[in-house]
Protein backbone atom coordinates (compact mmCIF):
# COMPACT_ATOMS: atom_id res chain seq x y z
CA UNK A 1 0.00 0.00 0.00
CA UNK A 2 1.35 3.36 -0.86
CA UNK A 3 0.42 6.92 0.47
CA UNK A 4 0.53 10.00 -1.05
CA UNK A 5 0.65 13.55 0.70
CA UNK A 6 -0.37 16.81 -1.01
CA UNK A 7 0.99 19.55 0.89
CA UNK A 8 2.30 23.19 -0.11
CA UNK A 9 3.71 25.25 2.89
CA UNK A 10 1.52 28.55 2.20
CA UNK A 11 -2.27 27.90 1.86
CA UNK A 12 -4.87 28.14 -0.90
CA UNK A 13 -2.77 27.58 -3.44
CA UNK A 14 -4.86 24.58 -4.47
CA UNK A 15 -3.84 21.03 -2.41
CA UNK A 16 -7.69 20.54 -1.74
CA UNK A 17 -8.73 21.17 -5.24
CA UNK A 18 -5.84 19.56 -6.66
CA UNK A 19 -6.43 16.19 -3.46
CA UNK A 20 -10.25 15.93 -4.81
CA UNK A 21 -9.86 15.85 -8.45
CA UNK A 22 -6.90 13.02 -7.60
CA UNK A 23 -10.00 11.33 -5.73
CA UNK A 24 -12.02 10.73 -9.09
CA UNK A 25 -8.74 9.33 -11.05
CA UNK A 26 -7.34 7.26 -8.72
CA UNK A 27 -8.61 3.54 -9.07
CA UNK A 28 -8.14 2.10 -5.50
CA UNK A 29 -7.54 3.99 -3.02
CA UNK A 30 -8.40 6.08 0.28
CA UNK A 31 -8.62 9.68 1.02
CA UNK A 32 -7.85 11.52 4.40
CA UNK A 33 -8.46 14.56 5.05
CA UNK A 34 -5.64 15.17 7.53
CA UNK A 35 -6.36 19.60 7.33
CA UNK A 36 -7.99 18.64 10.42
CA UNK A 37 -8.03 22.57 11.31
CA UNK A 38 -9.92 23.65 8.60
CA UNK A 39 -10.96 20.50 6.50
CA UNK A 40 -12.70 21.30 3.12
CA UNK A 41 -12.02 18.26 1.39
CA UNK A 42 -15.59 16.85 2.50
CA UNK A 43 -17.38 20.04 0.30
CA UNK A 44 -16.39 18.32 -2.85
CA UNK A 45 -16.33 14.67 -2.04
CA UNK A 46 -19.65 14.53 0.31
CA UNK A 47 -19.06 11.91 2.46
CA UNK A 48 -21.83 10.14 3.72
CA UNK A 49 -20.05 8.92 7.89
CA UNK A 50 -20.66 5.59 8.41
CA UNK A 51 -18.71 5.56 11.91
CA UNK A 52 -18.31 8.61 14.26
CA UNK A 53 -15.36 8.29 17.04
CA UNK A 54 -14.74 10.30 19.94
CA UNK A 55 -11.81 12.26 20.08
CA UNK A 56 -9.78 12.91 23.22
CA UNK A 57 -6.93 15.21 22.67
CA UNK A 58 -5.02 16.09 25.79
CA UNK A 59 -6.09 15.97 29.05
CA UNK A 60 -7.05 19.18 31.08
CA UNK A 61 -6.46 19.79 34.69
CA UNK A 62 -9.80 20.43 36.52
CA UNK A 63 -9.55 22.18 40.18
CA UNK A 64 -11.82 21.15 43.07
CA UNK A 65 -12.30 24.44 45.26
CA UNK A 66 -13.49 23.10 48.08
CA UNK A 67 -10.60 21.47 48.53
CA UNK A 68 -8.09 24.28 47.16
CA UNK A 69 -6.17 25.97 50.27
CA UNK A 70 -4.94 28.47 47.57
CA UNK A 71 -1.27 27.53 48.61
CA UNK A 72 -0.40 28.44 45.04
CA UNK A 73 1.76 25.72 44.12
CA UNK A 74 0.08 24.33 40.87
CA UNK A 75 0.42 28.31 39.63
CA UNK A 76 3.99 28.82 40.31
CA UNK A 77 4.65 25.12 39.02
CA UNK A 78 2.40 25.67 35.46
CA UNK A 79 4.88 26.63 32.69
CA UNK A 80 2.05 27.04 30.13
CA UNK A 81 0.57 30.32 32.29
CA UNK A 82 -2.91 28.24 32.22
CA UNK A 83 -3.61 28.70 35.71
CA UNK A 84 -3.46 32.50 37.42
CA UNK A 85 -2.92 33.45 40.93
CA UNK A 86 -6.74 33.50 41.88
CA UNK A 87 -6.24 29.67 41.01
CA UNK A 88 -8.65 29.88 37.76
CA UNK A 89 -7.44 27.65 34.56
CA UNK A 90 -7.46 28.79 30.85
CA UNK A 91 -8.92 26.00 29.18
CA UNK A 92 -7.13 27.36 25.89
CA UNK A 93 -3.81 27.19 28.01
CA UNK A 94 -3.46 23.85 29.54
CA UNK A 95 -1.26 21.81 27.50
CA UNK A 96 -2.22 18.93 29.88
CA UNK A 97 1.21 17.76 31.24
CA UNK A 98 -0.34 17.03 34.74
CA UNK A 99 2.18 18.80 37.10
CA UNK A 100 -0.33 20.94 38.54
CA UNK A 101 -2.20 17.53 39.89
CA UNK A 102 1.35 16.24 40.79
CA UNK A 103 2.35 19.53 42.92
CA UNK A 104 -0.51 19.95 44.34
CA UNK A 105 -0.68 19.03 48.18
CA UNK A 106 -4.45 18.43 49.11
CA UNK A 107 -5.56 16.67 45.57
CA UNK A 108 -7.46 19.39 44.21
CA UNK A 109 -6.78 18.48 41.21
CA UNK A 110 -7.56 15.79 38.51
CA UNK A 111 -6.52 15.48 35.28
CA UNK A 112 -9.58 15.15 33.27
CA UNK A 113 -10.29 13.90 29.68
CA UNK A 114 -11.77 16.59 26.98
CA UNK A 115 -13.18 15.80 24.32
CA UNK A 116 -11.49 17.71 21.67
CA UNK A 117 -13.29 16.32 18.63
CA UNK A 118 -14.48 13.40 16.17
CA UNK A 119 -13.19 11.03 13.89
CA UNK A 120 -15.27 9.86 11.23
CA UNK A 121 -14.94 6.88 8.51
CA UNK A 122 -17.13 7.40 5.67
CA UNK A 123 -18.07 6.73 2.19
CA UNK A 124 -17.66 8.88 -0.76
CA UNK A 125 -18.29 8.09 -4.94
CA UNK A 126 -15.08 7.85 -5.35
CA UNK A 127 -14.04 5.51 -1.97
CA UNK A 128 -13.91 5.38 1.57
CA UNK A 129 -12.81 8.25 3.14
CA UNK A 130 -10.78 9.17 6.94
CA UNK A 131 -11.95 12.78 8.53
CA UNK A 132 -12.15 14.46 11.54
CA UNK A 133 -13.17 17.32 12.92
CA UNK A 134 -11.80 19.52 15.46
CA UNK A 135 -13.83 21.42 18.20
CA UNK A 136 -13.08 25.18 18.41
CA UNK A 137 -10.27 26.43 20.02
CA UNK A 138 -8.93 22.87 20.67
CA UNK A 139 -5.58 21.57 20.93
CA UNK A 140 -3.95 18.40 19.73
CA UNK A 141 -4.53 18.75 15.66
CA UNK A 142 -0.95 16.90 15.26
CA UNK A 143 -2.83 14.01 17.39
CA UNK A 144 -5.94 13.87 15.54
CA UNK A 145 -4.15 13.80 12.73
CA UNK A 146 -2.38 10.68 13.15
CA UNK A 147 -5.62 9.34 14.07
CA UNK A 148 -7.09 10.06 10.92
CA UNK A 149 -4.29 8.41 9.23
CA UNK A 150 -4.38 5.01 11.04
CA UNK A 151 -8.18 5.49 10.73
CA UNK A 152 -6.96 5.50 6.45
CA UNK A 153 -5.34 2.98 6.92
CA UNK A 154 -7.33 0.15 8.97
CA UNK A 155 -10.28 1.63 5.89
CA UNK A 156 -7.53 0.01 3.20
CA UNK A 157 -6.47 -2.86 4.88
CA UNK A 158 -10.34 -4.01 5.06
CA UNK A 159 -11.19 -3.00 1.58
CA UNK A 160 -8.18 -4.11 0.26
CA UNK A 161 -7.33 -0.11 -1.73
CA UNK A 162 -3.52 0.29 -2.73
CA UNK A 163 -3.02 3.60 -1.88
CA UNK A 164 -4.14 6.62 0.64
CA UNK A 165 -4.37 9.80 -0.69
CA UNK A 166 -4.21 12.73 2.10
CA UNK A 167 -5.08 15.97 1.76
CA UNK A 168 -2.12 17.84 4.29
CA UNK A 169 -2.53 21.40 6.54
CA UNK A 170 -0.62 24.39 5.51
CA UNK A 171 2.46 25.52 7.64
CA UNK A 172 5.43 23.50 8.21
CA UNK A 173 4.35 22.39 12.23
CA UNK A 174 3.09 19.56 14.29
CA UNK A 175 0.23 18.58 12.00
CA UNK A 176 1.92 18.55 8.42
CA UNK A 177 4.63 16.44 9.88
CA UNK A 178 1.82 13.87 11.32
CA UNK A 179 0.77 14.41 8.02
CA UNK A 180 3.67 13.62 6.31
CA UNK A 181 5.64 11.62 8.40
CA UNK A 182 6.24 7.69 6.87
CA UNK A 183 4.31 8.01 3.26
CA UNK A 184 6.11 7.57 -0.35
CA UNK A 185 6.16 10.53 -1.62
CA UNK A 186 4.76 13.97 -0.83
CA UNK A 187 2.94 16.39 -3.95
CA UNK A 188 4.16 20.37 -2.65
CA UNK A 189 1.61 22.63 -4.65
CA UNK A 190 3.10 25.84 -5.38
CA UNK A 191 2.04 28.70 -7.22
CA UNK A 192 4.81 31.62 -8.85
CA UNK A 193 4.11 34.31 -6.06
CA UNK A 194 7.40 35.60 -3.91
CA UNK A 195 5.11 34.56 -0.61
CA UNK A 196 4.32 30.49 -1.77
CA UNK A 197 8.10 30.71 -3.14
CA UNK A 198 9.34 31.07 -0.10
CA UNK A 199 6.98 28.42 1.76
CA UNK A 200 8.20 26.20 -0.93
CA UNK A 201 11.57 25.86 0.06
CA UNK A 202 10.38 25.80 3.60
CA UNK A 203 8.57 22.90 3.30
CA UNK A 204 10.75 20.75 0.95
CA UNK A 205 13.03 21.64 3.72
CA UNK A 206 11.00 19.56 6.10
CA UNK A 207 10.06 17.11 3.24
CA UNK A 208 14.40 16.63 3.17
CA UNK A 209 14.68 16.65 6.85
CA UNK A 210 12.38 13.54 7.24
CA UNK A 211 13.76 12.35 4.18
CA UNK A 212 10.80 12.25 2.22
CA UNK A 213 10.63 12.31 -1.71
CA UNK A 214 9.29 15.15 -2.85
CA UNK A 215 7.70 16.67 -5.88
CA UNK A 216 6.16 19.86 -7.36
CA UNK A 217 3.32 20.86 -8.97
CA UNK A 218 3.46 24.53 -9.68
CA UNK A 219 -0.45 26.09 -10.00
CA UNK A 220 -1.42 29.14 -11.91
CA UNK A 221 1.73 29.40 -13.43
CA UNK A 222 0.98 31.90 -15.89
CA UNK A 223 0.44 34.48 -13.21
CA UNK A 224 3.93 35.53 -12.87
CA UNK A 225 6.08 33.48 -15.54
CA UNK A 226 9.21 35.49 -14.22
CA UNK A 227 8.54 33.70 -11.01
CA UNK A 228 7.53 30.56 -12.52
CA UNK A 229 11.04 30.37 -13.72
CA UNK A 230 12.41 31.10 -10.42
CA UNK A 231 10.74 27.98 -9.02
CA UNK A 232 11.86 25.90 -12.28
CA UNK A 233 15.70 27.08 -11.77
CA UNK A 234 15.13 26.01 -7.47
CA UNK A 235 13.87 22.81 -8.01
CA UNK A 236 16.30 21.83 -10.66
CA UNK A 237 19.25 22.84 -8.48
CA UNK A 238 17.81 20.93 -5.94
CA UNK A 239 17.11 17.81 -7.49
CA UNK A 240 13.06 18.19 -7.73
CA UNK A 241 11.17 17.03 -10.47
CA UNK A 242 8.21 19.32 -11.64
CA UNK A 243 5.37 16.51 -12.49
CA UNK A 244 2.94 19.30 -13.63
CA UNK A 245 2.02 22.96 -14.48
CA UNK A 246 -1.23 23.91 -13.92
CA UNK A 247 -2.51 27.78 -15.79
CA UNK A 248 -4.80 29.95 -13.71
CA UNK A 249 -8.66 29.24 -15.04
CA UNK A 250 -11.81 30.62 -13.10
CA UNK A 251 -13.14 26.80 -13.80
CA UNK A 252 -11.29 25.83 -10.07
CA UNK A 253 -13.61 28.07 -8.73
CA UNK A 254 -17.09 27.38 -10.78
CA UNK A 255 -16.68 23.68 -9.98
CA UNK A 256 -15.85 24.14 -6.63
CA UNK A 257 -19.67 26.05 -6.34
CA UNK A 258 -21.27 23.35 -7.81
CA UNK A 259 -19.02 20.79 -5.36
CA UNK A 260 -17.94 18.35 -8.14
CA UNK A 261 -14.30 18.00 -8.91
CA UNK A 262 -12.31 19.24 -11.79
CA UNK A 263 -12.68 16.14 -13.88
CA UNK A 264 -16.37 15.40 -13.07
CA UNK A 265 -17.07 19.32 -14.32
CA UNK A 266 -15.83 18.51 -17.54
CA UNK A 267 -14.02 21.21 -19.50
CA UNK A 268 -11.58 19.36 -21.53
CA UNK A 269 -8.32 21.45 -21.35
CA UNK A 270 -7.61 21.64 -18.24
CA UNK A 271 -9.25 18.04 -17.44
CA UNK A 272 -6.41 16.65 -19.64
CA UNK A 273 -3.77 18.56 -17.60
CA UNK A 274 -4.52 17.16 -14.55
CA UNK A 275 -5.36 13.69 -15.73
CA UNK A 276 -1.40 13.78 -17.15
CA UNK A 277 -0.77 14.99 -13.56
CA UNK A 278 -1.94 11.85 -12.09
CA UNK A 279 -0.60 9.49 -14.34
CA UNK A 280 2.89 11.47 -14.09
CA UNK A 281 2.10 10.61 -10.35
CA UNK A 282 0.82 7.24 -10.24
CA UNK A 283 3.94 6.09 -12.39
CA UNK A 284 6.13 7.41 -9.71
CA UNK A 285 4.11 5.96 -7.02
CA UNK A 286 4.36 2.67 -9.00
CA UNK A 287 8.06 2.57 -9.15
CA UNK B 1 -5.31 48.74 20.16
CA UNK B 2 -4.29 45.34 19.09
CA UNK B 3 -6.00 44.29 16.11
CA UNK B 4 -5.40 40.39 14.56
CA UNK B 5 -5.79 39.25 10.98
CA UNK B 6 -6.71 35.72 10.54
CA UNK B 7 -8.35 33.40 7.98
CA UNK B 8 -9.09 29.88 9.24
CA UNK B 9 -8.43 28.83 5.71
CA UNK B 10 -5.02 29.83 4.25
CA UNK B 11 -4.60 32.07 1.11
CA UNK B 12 -7.01 34.07 1.47
CA UNK B 13 -5.39 36.98 1.42
CA UNK B 14 -4.51 37.62 5.55
CA UNK B 15 -1.08 38.98 5.14
CA UNK B 16 -2.31 41.40 2.27
CA UNK B 17 -4.72 42.51 4.46
CA UNK B 18 -2.69 43.13 7.73
CA UNK B 19 0.56 44.32 5.84
CA UNK B 20 -1.54 46.91 3.84
CA UNK B 21 -3.12 47.99 6.76
CA UNK B 22 -0.05 48.24 8.88
CA UNK B 23 1.32 50.75 5.83
CA UNK B 24 -1.46 53.03 6.33
CA UNK B 25 -2.28 53.90 9.72
CA UNK B 26 0.45 55.77 10.72
CA UNK B 27 3.04 54.03 13.53
CA UNK B 28 2.37 50.72 14.58
CA UNK B 29 4.25 47.52 15.71
CA UNK B 30 3.72 44.04 12.79
CA UNK B 31 3.95 41.20 14.72
CA UNK B 32 4.02 37.97 12.21
CA UNK B 33 2.93 35.39 13.77
CA UNK B 34 2.81 32.84 11.06
CA UNK B 35 5.98 31.43 12.22
CA UNK B 36 5.77 28.31 10.02
CA UNK B 37 5.61 30.26 6.75
CA UNK B 38 6.00 33.74 7.73
CA UNK B 39 5.69 36.31 4.69
CA UNK B 40 4.85 39.69 5.49
CA UNK B 41 8.35 40.97 5.29
CA UNK B 42 8.65 40.51 1.84
CA UNK B 43 5.46 43.42 1.73
CA UNK B 44 7.23 45.32 4.45
CA UNK B 45 10.47 45.26 3.69
CA UNK B 46 11.83 46.07 7.13
CA UNK B 47 16.04 45.64 7.39
CA UNK B 48 16.30 42.84 10.08
CA UNK B 49 19.19 44.06 12.73
CA UNK B 50 18.30 41.78 16.11
CA UNK B 51 17.99 37.98 16.03
CA UNK B 52 16.82 35.99 19.10
CA UNK B 53 16.97 32.65 19.44
CA UNK B 54 13.56 30.90 20.95
CA UNK B 55 14.52 27.42 22.93
CA UNK B 56 12.80 25.43 25.24
CA UNK B 57 14.34 23.52 27.70
CA UNK B 58 14.83 19.99 27.28
CA UNK B 59 15.86 16.92 30.17
CA UNK B 60 19.32 15.62 30.05
CA UNK B 61 19.56 12.50 32.14
CA UNK B 62 21.84 12.26 34.72
CA UNK B 63 23.24 8.58 34.22
CA UNK B 64 24.94 8.51 37.04
CA UNK B 65 22.17 9.10 39.08
CA UNK B 66 19.29 7.92 37.19
CA UNK B 67 18.24 4.38 39.16
CA UNK B 68 15.58 3.68 35.57
CA UNK B 69 12.41 3.68 37.74
CA UNK B 70 10.30 4.71 35.21
CA UNK B 71 8.60 7.81 36.81
CA UNK B 72 9.80 10.15 33.96
CA UNK B 73 8.66 8.58 31.46
CA UNK B 74 5.72 7.16 32.94
CA UNK B 75 4.77 10.94 34.05
CA UNK B 76 5.09 12.34 30.57
CA UNK B 77 2.14 13.01 28.93
CA UNK B 78 3.69 13.75 25.48
CA UNK B 79 5.90 10.61 24.82
CA UNK B 80 8.79 12.59 24.96
CA UNK B 81 10.73 10.14 27.31
CA UNK B 82 11.02 6.15 27.43
CA UNK B 83 13.55 3.69 29.57
CA UNK B 84 14.38 0.87 27.28
CA UNK B 85 16.77 -1.33 29.43
CA UNK B 86 19.18 1.01 31.15
CA UNK B 87 19.05 3.91 28.88
CA UNK B 88 16.34 6.80 28.78
CA UNK B 89 15.52 8.03 25.02
CA UNK B 90 14.70 11.56 25.32
CA UNK B 91 12.52 12.57 22.42
CA UNK B 92 13.28 16.22 22.31
CA UNK B 93 10.86 17.48 19.54
CA UNK B 94 8.12 15.67 21.73
CA UNK B 95 9.23 17.58 24.66
CA UNK B 96 6.80 20.18 25.91
CA UNK B 97 9.17 21.75 28.87
CA UNK B 98 6.32 21.17 31.53
CA UNK B 99 9.00 20.39 33.75
CA UNK B 100 6.83 16.97 35.30
CA UNK B 101 9.67 14.92 34.76
CA UNK B 102 12.08 16.95 37.28
CA UNK B 103 9.69 16.41 39.55
CA UNK B 104 8.52 13.02 39.59
CA UNK B 105 12.72 11.82 39.41
CA UNK B 106 13.36 10.55 43.30
CA UNK B 107 17.18 10.83 41.81
CA UNK B 108 17.54 14.46 41.00
CA UNK B 109 18.97 12.67 37.86
CA UNK B 110 17.73 15.31 35.63
CA UNK B 111 19.43 18.34 34.50
CA UNK B 112 18.23 20.70 31.88
CA UNK B 113 19.47 21.88 28.16
CA UNK B 114 18.30 24.91 26.00
CA UNK B 115 17.34 23.21 22.48
CA UNK B 116 16.59 26.33 20.12
CA UNK B 117 13.57 25.96 18.10
CA UNK B 118 13.14 29.09 16.11
CA UNK B 119 13.92 32.79 16.75
CA UNK B 120 12.47 36.38 16.62
CA UNK B 121 13.66 38.64 14.44
CA UNK B 122 13.30 42.96 14.48
CA UNK B 123 13.43 45.53 12.15
CA UNK B 124 12.27 49.03 11.14
CA UNK B 125 10.50 50.43 8.17
CA UNK B 126 9.49 53.69 7.93
CA UNK B 127 6.48 53.64 10.55
CA UNK B 128 6.25 49.80 11.23
CA UNK B 129 8.04 47.99 14.17
CA UNK B 130 8.51 44.84 12.46
CA UNK B 131 8.72 41.72 14.26
CA UNK B 132 8.79 38.32 13.03
CA UNK B 133 8.83 34.63 14.38
CA UNK B 134 10.95 31.73 12.58
CA UNK B 135 10.23 28.20 13.25
CA UNK B 136 12.77 26.14 12.08
CA UNK B 137 12.64 23.55 10.04
CA UNK B 138 11.46 20.19 11.23
CA UNK B 139 10.97 21.29 14.37
CA UNK B 140 7.13 20.59 15.65
CA UNK B 141 5.66 23.28 18.26
CA UNK B 142 4.78 27.17 16.84
CA UNK B 143 3.19 27.83 19.89
CA UNK B 144 6.82 28.79 22.12
CA UNK B 145 7.45 31.00 19.33
CA UNK B 146 4.55 33.29 19.25
CA UNK B 147 4.22 33.50 23.02
CA UNK B 148 7.65 34.78 22.59
CA UNK B 149 6.72 37.00 19.95
CA UNK B 150 4.09 38.24 21.64
CA UNK B 151 5.82 39.26 24.38
CA UNK B 152 7.05 41.96 22.37
CA UNK B 153 4.01 43.91 22.47
CA UNK B 154 4.59 47.30 23.87
CA UNK B 155 1.74 49.29 26.04
CA UNK B 156 -0.36 51.82 24.17
CA UNK B 157 0.79 50.88 20.82
CA UNK B 158 -1.41 50.36 17.74
CA UNK B 159 -0.09 46.56 17.09
CA UNK B 160 -0.86 44.67 13.81
CA UNK B 161 -0.75 40.62 14.40
CA UNK B 162 -0.87 38.50 10.92
CA UNK B 163 -2.38 35.21 12.62
CA UNK B 164 -1.39 31.58 10.67
CA UNK B 165 -4.14 29.98 9.16
CA UNK B 166 -6.39 27.34 10.60
CA UNK B 167 -8.30 27.27 14.15
CA UNK B 168 -6.22 25.42 16.44
CA UNK B 169 -3.46 26.18 19.27
CA UNK B 170 -1.13 28.45 17.11
CA UNK B 171 -4.57 30.62 15.73
CA UNK B 172 -5.50 30.86 19.58
CA UNK B 173 -2.39 32.07 21.16
CA UNK B 174 -1.82 34.67 18.37
CA UNK B 175 -5.30 35.53 18.72
CA UNK B 176 -5.74 36.05 22.28
CA UNK B 177 -5.97 39.31 24.09
CA UNK B 178 -6.57 41.37 20.73
CA UNK B 179 -9.47 44.09 21.04
CA UNK B 180 -10.19 43.50 17.61
CA UNK B 181 -9.96 40.81 14.64
CA UNK B 182 -10.52 41.19 11.02
CA UNK B 183 -11.44 37.87 9.20
CA UNK B 184 -10.35 37.23 5.85
CA UNK B 185 -12.06 35.06 3.30
CA UNK B 186 -13.07 34.32 -0.19
CA UNK B 187 -16.17 34.27 -1.30
CA UNK B 188 -16.47 30.15 -2.29
CA UNK B 189 -17.75 27.48 -0.43
CA UNK B 190 -14.60 26.90 0.90
CA UNK B 191 -13.71 30.18 1.86
CA UNK B 192 -17.14 30.37 3.40
CA UNK B 193 -16.42 27.10 5.40
CA UNK B 194 -13.93 28.04 7.34
CA UNK B 195 -14.72 31.80 8.12
CA UNK B 196 -17.75 30.00 9.92
CA UNK B 197 -14.82 28.07 11.66
CA UNK B 198 -13.13 31.12 11.77
CA UNK B 199 -16.67 33.07 13.54
CA UNK B 200 -16.50 30.43 16.01
CA UNK B 201 -13.21 30.69 17.38
CA UNK B 202 -13.84 34.70 17.66
CA UNK B 203 -16.91 34.21 19.23
CA UNK B 204 -15.25 31.88 21.96
CA UNK B 205 -12.77 33.90 22.72
CA UNK B 206 -15.05 37.32 23.09
CA UNK B 207 -13.26 39.29 20.26
CA UNK B 208 -15.19 41.65 18.33
CA UNK B 209 -14.29 41.21 14.69
CA UNK B 210 -15.61 41.91 10.77
CA UNK B 211 -14.63 40.12 7.61
CA UNK B 212 -13.12 41.79 4.47
CA UNK B 213 -13.64 39.72 1.31
CA UNK B 214 -10.82 39.16 -0.70
CA UNK B 215 -11.49 38.11 -4.54
CA UNK B 216 -14.81 39.62 -4.93
CA UNK B 217 -16.61 38.87 -7.78
CA UNK B 218 -14.93 34.94 -8.31
CA UNK B 219 -17.01 32.86 -6.76
CA UNK B 220 -20.79 33.52 -5.14
CA UNK B 221 -22.83 35.87 -2.95
CA UNK B 222 -22.91 32.82 -0.18
CA UNK B 223 -20.18 34.35 2.22
CA UNK B 224 -22.12 38.15 2.16
CA UNK B 225 -25.33 36.65 2.53
CA UNK B 226 -24.18 34.56 5.93
CA UNK B 227 -22.53 37.70 7.32
CA UNK B 228 -25.72 40.05 6.62
CA UNK B 229 -27.87 36.87 8.88
CA UNK B 230 -25.52 36.86 11.48
CA UNK B 231 -24.93 40.75 11.63
CA UNK B 232 -20.96 40.63 11.01
CA UNK B 233 -19.48 44.29 9.14
CA UNK B 234 -17.82 43.80 5.95
CA UNK B 235 -14.97 46.19 6.70
CA UNK B 236 -13.95 46.05 3.13
CA UNK B 237 -14.14 44.36 -0.51
CA UNK B 238 -11.28 43.69 -2.60
CA UNK B 239 -11.58 42.84 -6.19
CA UNK B 240 -10.51 39.70 -8.43
CA UNK B 241 -8.33 41.53 -10.38
CA UNK B 242 -5.10 40.36 -12.23
CA UNK B 243 -2.92 43.33 -11.09
CA UNK B 244 -3.94 42.90 -7.55
CA UNK B 245 -2.71 38.87 -8.29
CA UNK B 246 0.34 40.16 -10.05
CA UNK B 247 1.41 42.82 -7.35
CA UNK B 248 1.11 40.13 -4.63
CA UNK B 249 2.73 37.82 -6.77
CA UNK B 250 5.92 40.12 -7.14
CA UNK B 251 5.84 41.37 -3.38
CA UNK B 252 4.31 44.66 -3.75
CA UNK B 253 1.65 46.02 -1.24
CA UNK B 254 -1.70 47.42 -2.87
CA UNK B 255 -0.94 50.97 -1.01
CA UNK B 256 2.72 51.41 -2.72
CA UNK B 257 0.62 51.03 -5.97
CA UNK B 258 -2.25 53.43 -5.64
CA UNK B 259 -3.26 55.93 -3.04
CA UNK B 260 -7.16 55.19 -2.92
CA UNK B 261 -5.78 51.61 -1.70
CA UNK B 262 -3.91 53.47 1.09
CA UNK B 263 -7.32 55.66 1.68
CA UNK B 264 -9.45 52.51 2.09
CA UNK B 265 -7.19 50.43 4.45
CA UNK B 266 -7.34 54.05 6.64
CA UNK B 267 -10.85 53.89 6.68
CA UNK B 268 -10.96 50.01 7.91
CA UNK B 269 -8.77 51.70 10.90
CA UNK B 270 -10.91 54.33 11.64
CA UNK B 271 -14.32 52.04 11.38
CA UNK B 272 -12.48 49.70 14.01
CA UNK B 273 -11.11 52.27 16.09
CA UNK B 274 -14.79 53.61 16.47
CA UNK B 275 -16.00 49.85 16.85
CA UNK B 276 -13.71 49.10 19.37
CA UNK B 277 -14.78 52.04 21.52
CA UNK B 278 -18.08 51.34 21.64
Amino acid sequence: MKQLTIISGKGGTGKTTITAAFASLAKNAVFADCDVDAADLHLILKPNVKKEMKFNGLKIASINKEKCTECKKCYENCKFEAIDEDINITKESCEGCGVCELVCPVDAIQMVDRESGFSYNSETRFGPMAHAMLKTAEEASGKLVTVVRNNAKKLAEEKNKDLILIDGPPGIGCPVISSISGVDLVLIVTEPTLSAIHDLERIFGVANHFKIPAIVCINKFDINLDNTLKIEKYCKSNGIDIVGTLPYDVIVTKSMIHEKTIIEYKEKDFSNLIIKLWENIRRRLDT
Amino acid sequence: MIISVASGKGGTGKTTVATNLALSIGKNQFLDCDVEEPNANIFINAKINKKEDISLSIPNIDKEKCNYCRKCSDFCAYNALAVVGLNVLVFPELCHSCGGCGLVCPKDAINWDNRIIGKIEHGKSKDIDFYQGILNIGEMQAVPVIKALKRKIGKNKNVIIDVPPGTSCPVIESINSSDYCILVTEPTPFGLHDLKLAVEVVRHLNISFGVIINRDGIGDNKVETFCKSENIPILLKIPERKKIANLYSKGVALVNEAFEWHEMFGMVFENILEEVKK
